[in-house]
């Protein structure tokens, strides 16, 4: 028969389980908490870059030195991914922040675009600084989906899922662009 | 921005990665970034006033070797007191897999954290064992950078995600100016090669081949091989007549390797393959050298084509000696490449690298500036 001491060591050892098990799911919510939060700084850091490529292709495109069409080609360009930036998804704003991608190494890349703006006032400065946010995007989107990636990952885990641990946290997605800065800023 | 830099192998050791967070740490400062440096050093007492010492490190067993690591609580504590008296913006951590000092820097550390993957080892077993563990402990890292497309390939395979490609610089200014070793180059001409003279792959054969050659036809010419490895299987390869004229240097210290670049007439570079970047043929564009290069992918696109040093076809040691004999009759042709090499090297010199980056740094800080680096709340002393 069991005994009261007999009694007093299962419930212990059931206590014990319980308080080693509760100590790691905690440890596991935690972890995926963290990792919410680094794609939600990801995702601001991302967010900052875009608005600011817009940003200076605007001011590239007001640019008296341009000729009218690609001055056009690149406000259009800009002002949809601005509006898009405001949208609610469906890949509405990775069209387009692509298309401004697109419309940008094209207009930059063409010959005499550089001798042109050079020759303007602070145009040098421009063209720098439109390269580095170029690549400043790129840099943040791979930053952005390495993030996406790594808490996918761990929010496929059974124990995970069983339990709900990432609670009402949508599951983030990827961001797909073309993100691939003119060539000028490749070089440098 | 105050930048903290995270060595994890011994300061006083000369290795790659030291080199590298060495020079990325220069050229930090000279674009304007306050930089601090930890790394683990026998001998603190001739540290540069930015490196902060964690104290020494141990010889362990480690990936199939014996490296010397920072590791346990002592080094914890040493990181944690860095970082509350550094008072950083941005934490940039140095390969991070290898259990030392930058694994521990994320441990402990919270706030913007940028890493930088070395090791370009694609069956590493090291990190295939560690995988599970490191994801964990890698967690916090903002933005990852690997120095190749074979380190990203490395860190993908075991650690999932992804990383940015910024490749090693060269300190340009380290190469630039140098004088001679004695009586180099000489009236008869020379050529020069750097690298392990027993690897195959480095191609010192279809050199020896070539000079062969080139040594009948002209009775001045030598040939200067600096690179540790058999000097005797070497010279074997030689014809008898010509063996007095091929000088072995050996392993050269760092201010010998600049001499020696600038000791020659040609400096040629035979590699079979299996590069994937180049660092000597940068090195040697630095000094100014007149490069002959093989034609491989690698040395194609670091000599632009052609335009800064001559390429022949992989292996062929009679294009090697027609190419190398045009080069020595022709010092306005060198002279023409020197410049040209000079100039196309600036894209790898540290000080381009290292806007590069800054620009990683810049790109993490967006997210808002609210987080500078402290200690984690969790973990008490």
């Amino acid at each position: 028969m069991f005994t009261v001491a007999d009694w007093a060591t299962a419930v212990s050892v059931v206590v014990a389980v319980l308080v080693v098990v509760s100590f790691y799911v905690s440890w596991r919510a935690s972890r995926l908490d963290r990792m919410h939060t680094r794609v939600e700084t990801a995702s601001a850091a991302l967010d900052a870059a875009l608005l600011r490529r817009g940003a200076a292709v605007l001011e590239l495109a007001s640019r008296s030195e341009l000729e009218p069409a690609s001055a056009i080609l690149l406000a259009d360009a800009a002002a949809q991914a601005r509006r898009a930036s405001n949208g609610d998804g469906d890949g509405e704003r990775e069209l387009a922040e692509s298309n401004l991608s697109r419309a940008l190494r094209e207009v930059v890349d063409q010959p005499g675009f550089h001798e042109a703006v050079s020759a303007g006032a602070d145009g040098d400065e421009l063209l720098v600084e439109v390269g580095a946010v170029a690549k400043q995007v790129h840099l943040a989107r791979r930053f952005y989906n390495d993030a996406v990636a790594r808490t996918r990952e761990a929010r496929a885990s059974r124990l995970v899922r069983v339990l709900r641990l990432a609670g009402h946290a949508r599951l983030p997605e990827f961001f797909d662009m073309d993100d691939e800065p003119p060539r000028f800023a490749r070089l440098t | 921005m105050r930048v903290g830099l995270v060595c994890p192998y011994t300061w006083d050791v000369p290795g790659g990665v030291q080199q590298h967070v060495a020079d990325l740490a220069e050229a930090l400062m000279e674009l304007g970034h306050e930089v601090s440096v930890l790394a683990p050093c026998d001998d603190e007492s001739d540290l540069p006033p930015h490196v902060v010492s964690a104290g020494g490190a141990v010889p362990v067993p480690y990936n199939g070797s014996v490296a010397r690591l920072a590791f346990g609580f002592r080094p914890a504590a040493r990181v944690r007191r860095w970082i509350r008296e550094g008072d950083f913006d941005l934490l940039h951590v140095h390969e991070p897999t290898a259990p030392s000092l930058s694994l521990l820097a994320c441990w402990v550390a919270t706030g913007h954290i940028v890493a930088t993957f070395h090791t370009s080892n694609p069956r590493s077993r090291a990190m295939a064992v560690s995988a599970a563990v490191l994801r964990v402990a890698l967690e916090k890292i903002n933005g990852r950078i690997a120095v190749s497309e074979a380190a990203r390939k490395t860190l993908v395979e075991h650690l999932g995600g992804d990383a940015v490609l910024i490749p090693n610089g060269v300190a340009v200014s380290r190469f630039e100016q140098c004088e001679p070793l004695d009586g180099w180059p000489g009236d008869g001409g020379a050529i020069g090669f750097l690298g392990r003279v027993d690897e195959p792959r480095k191609g010192l054969g279809v050199l020896l081949d070539a000079f062969g050659e080139l040594g009948e036809e002209r009775p001045g010419l030598r040939l200067l091989v600096a690179g540790p490895g058999d000097s005797d299987e070497v010279l074997q390869r030689v014809p008898e007549g010509l063996r007095d004229r091929v000088v072995l240097l050996g392993r050269v210290d760092d201010a010998d390797k600049v001499r020696a670049y600038h000791s020659v007439d040609v400096f040629c570079a035979p590699n079979l393959g299996g590069e994937s970047f180049g660092i000597v043929l940068t090195e040697a564009m630095s000094a100014g050298s007149a490069v002959l290069a093989s034609d491989i992918p690698a040395f194609r696109h670091v000599l632009r084509e052609g335009a800064a040093g001559e390429l022949f076809p992989v292996g062929d040691a009679e294009a090697l000696a027609r190419g190398a004999a045009e080069l020595l009759d022709s010092p306005e042709r060198r002279r023409a490449l020197s410049a040209a090499a000079r100039k196309e090297v600036r894209a790898y010199d540290w000080r381009t690298v290292a806007v590069d980056v800054v620009r990683v740094y810049e790109t993490v800080l967006l997210a808002g500036n609210d987080r500078s680096v402290a200690v984690a709340q969790r973990v008490r002393e």
